[in-house]
């Protein structure tokens, strides 16, 4: 049976600049040494509060989503609980390890898949899942034939025996999950999994994080893709600068927008009069005025209203000059909770 | 910790320096044994040194190919594995302890420092030919500093490769590995520098020093050399601060 995984008001402030692990890009240059030099003590260390109290609670055998933007503190998250990342404060767990305590034990659970592809580039594709499996301590004879099951399932087999440095993205990407999952771990962390995948090799992977799942498999993925989480999660924690602003299942969160529909407006101006005149229309829920020209409207229907919102404005003096209708979706909830898009 | 986690480790790079071993060989021998070739062969046979010059190359040269061997076996892939890529991360995923993971890293460098040390006697008898004349009295003294030399070799590895980036490669290289050979008592022996006080005093900072001299006791004593017995003791304590500056390098490279 899979495990849970639970965090406890993790918080996690980076004093150094190359937050490495945590998917940063690490700039070539003497780590740390120098801003711990004597000299340099004085001055402040630049401080990026990465998480900021996030605490989550994933049942075991759940597919579980953590949606945000890039540098929302998703992949800090994954790496405080898979022993990569430590925090600062807070407490992370897999089952019943707590995962700075007991460090190893945890790795023997979990199959972390990064966000950039870290393969052990001296190796052939099928050296890697071999090697990967024999730290793992599987015998000899199950690593061969698993690591040849999981290079035809992700469809390596023609590629196995060649060295990886020359493989494209989105292969370097299935050999990375290839290789989580070659010790058959209980959770499954995947961060930003289809990001440089072809939809069709996305759907292959969604394909097998479902079977996956169905073993009974725990599985946190990361996304900025609110198409994945809605397809795979049927949990999402949707989080932003270290905050989790929103935590339930999709329909849940879906449900919880106001009206549900997003109407995103552009005046030639607006007033507060204008404001509270859409506001007023029927079916409106929420209207939030965005600098001094658009509004962002929230409403149990969509198309329709627009003909009403044109009359509302002009006898306002107001002309539409944009609107863009958005049904109800994950992305219009992320907007709705932070004011600003997830590919912003 | 598990055997069959840190095993697998060493095989995995047992099987990368396997795969790349004709290069790896040109890298840490080649230039050593151009050396041996100029100054033991053509600069002996003409006459500009003397015949037993030879001798007193030969444990310098072993040194100098030993720590060469075992800084770039842990250093070059730990800056590759460490840069963008995280190559490491698979086996700092691997369940094993991380002070595990770089004890393997140390133990892979030590034999591979091992190996270019030992290469360097048979590769010299053949270019040599006549008048090497090692003494193999003392084999125990000679294991001794041989695996301290290693593990300088590779703790210094595992320091640099944790220090430096990829960029700065060529600086390592002319910065600390240049002037540590040139002033390392290799192709001289220590008590040679009495003429430069200063200069003589000033090298007993250089870790190639002893482990030179500590090679010249062990092979060749007829010539002037410093005692195992300040060696051993002054290698080990190198060793230790060379260890432990790596192994918290490391650990911070490791976790963020």
């Amino acid at each position: 049976m899979g495990l849970g995984i639970r965090t406890q008001d993790l918080r996690k402030v980076y004093t150094s600049p190359p937050p490495a692990a945590a998917g940063a890009a690490a700039g070539f240059m003497f780590t740390a040494a120098k801003a711990r030099g004597g000299r340099n003590s004085n001055k402040k260390k630049p401080e990026i509060v990465a998480l900021d109290g996030v605490s989550l609670d994933v049942q075991p055998g759940q597919v579980f989503g953590l949606l945000g933007p890039n540098g929302a503190g998703k992949s800090t998250t994954v790496g405080v609980l898979t022993t990569r990342v430590r925090p600062t404060s807070g407490q992370a767990w897999i089952g019943n390890y707590d995962v700075w305590k007991d460090p190893v034990a945890v790795k023997r659970l979990i199959g972390v898949v990064q966000q950039r592809p870290n393969l052990d580039f001296a190796l052939t594709a099928r050296e890697i899942l071999l090697f990967h499996g024999a730290y793992f301590g599987l015998p000899s004879r199950e690593r061969t034939g698993r690591a040849r099951e999981l290079l035809e399932q992700f469809k390596l087999t023609d590629r196995a025996d060649q060295m990886v440095r020359g493989f494209s993205g989105g292969m370097m990407q299935r050999l990375s999950i290839a290789r989580a999952m070659m010790h058959d771990p209980q959770v499954l962390f995947l961060d930003e999994p289809s990001a440089g995948l072809d939809p069709q090799t996305k759907l292959l992977l969604w394909e097998i994080v479902r079977n996956y799942n169905r073993a009974g498999k725990t599985i946190l993925l990361t996304t900025h893709n609110m198409e994945e989480a809605d397809a795979l999660c049927q949990r999402l924690a949707i989080i932003d600068h270290g905050h989790i602003i929103a935590l339930g299942t999709p329909a849940e969160l879906k449900a919880s927008l106001p009206g549900g529909y997003l109407l995103r407006l552009r005046f030639s101006r607006t007033s507060p009069d204008l404001v509270g005149r859409l506001q007023a229309l029927p079916g409106v829920r929420e209207v939030k005025a965005v600098d001094g020209q658009a509004a962002d409207l929230y409403a149990d229907r969509g198309g329709s209203l627009v003909a009403e919102i044109v009359n509302t404005a002009s006898a306002e003096g107001a002309e539409l000059h944009d609107v863009h209708i958005a049904e109800p979706s994950l992305e219009n909830l992320f907007l709705h909770h932070t004011g600003r898009s997830l590919r912003e | 910790m598990s055997w069959k986690t840190f095993s697998s480790m060493l095989a995995r790079d047992a099987h990368v320096a396997r795969r790349n071993f004709v290069p790896l060989l040109m890298q840490t021998l080649l230039q050593p044994l151009l050396f041996v070739f100029v100054f033991g062969k053509v600069m002996t046979a003409s006459g500009f040194m003397p015949q037993a010059y030879k001798s007193l190359l030969l444990p310098g040269i072993m040194a100098i190919s030993m720590v060469l061997a075992g800084i770039q076996a842990v250093a070059m892939p730990l800056i590759v594995e460490f840069q963008f890529s995280r190559e490491i991360e698979d086996r700092l995923l691997a369940p094993i302890g991380i002070g595990w993971i770089e004890v393997e890293k140390v133990v892979a460098g030590m034999a591979q420092a091992l190996v270019a040390g030992l290469v360097v006697i048979p590769a010299s008898w053949l270019l040599l030919g006549q008048g090497v004349n090692l003494n193999f009295s003392r084999p125990l003294a000679f294991a001794a500093v041989a695996l301290t030399v290693a593990l300088f070799a590779a703790s210094g590895g595992l320091t640099l490769g944790c220090s430096i980036g990829q960029t700065q490669v060529g600086l390592m290289f002319s910065l600390v590995l240049a002037p540590m050979i040139m002033f390392g008592c290799a192709y001289y022996p220590w008590s040679a520098l009495k003429s430069f006080p200063i200069l003589q005093k000033a090298v007993l900072v250089n870790p190639l020093v002893y482990a030179c001299e500590g090679l010249r006791s062990t092979l060749v004593p007829q010539f002037p050399h410093l005692s195992t017995m300040i060696v051993l003791p002054v290698l080990l304590l190198i060793d230790a601060a060379v260890l432990a500056a790596g192994l918290s390098r490391f650990q911070r490279k490791a976790l963020s």
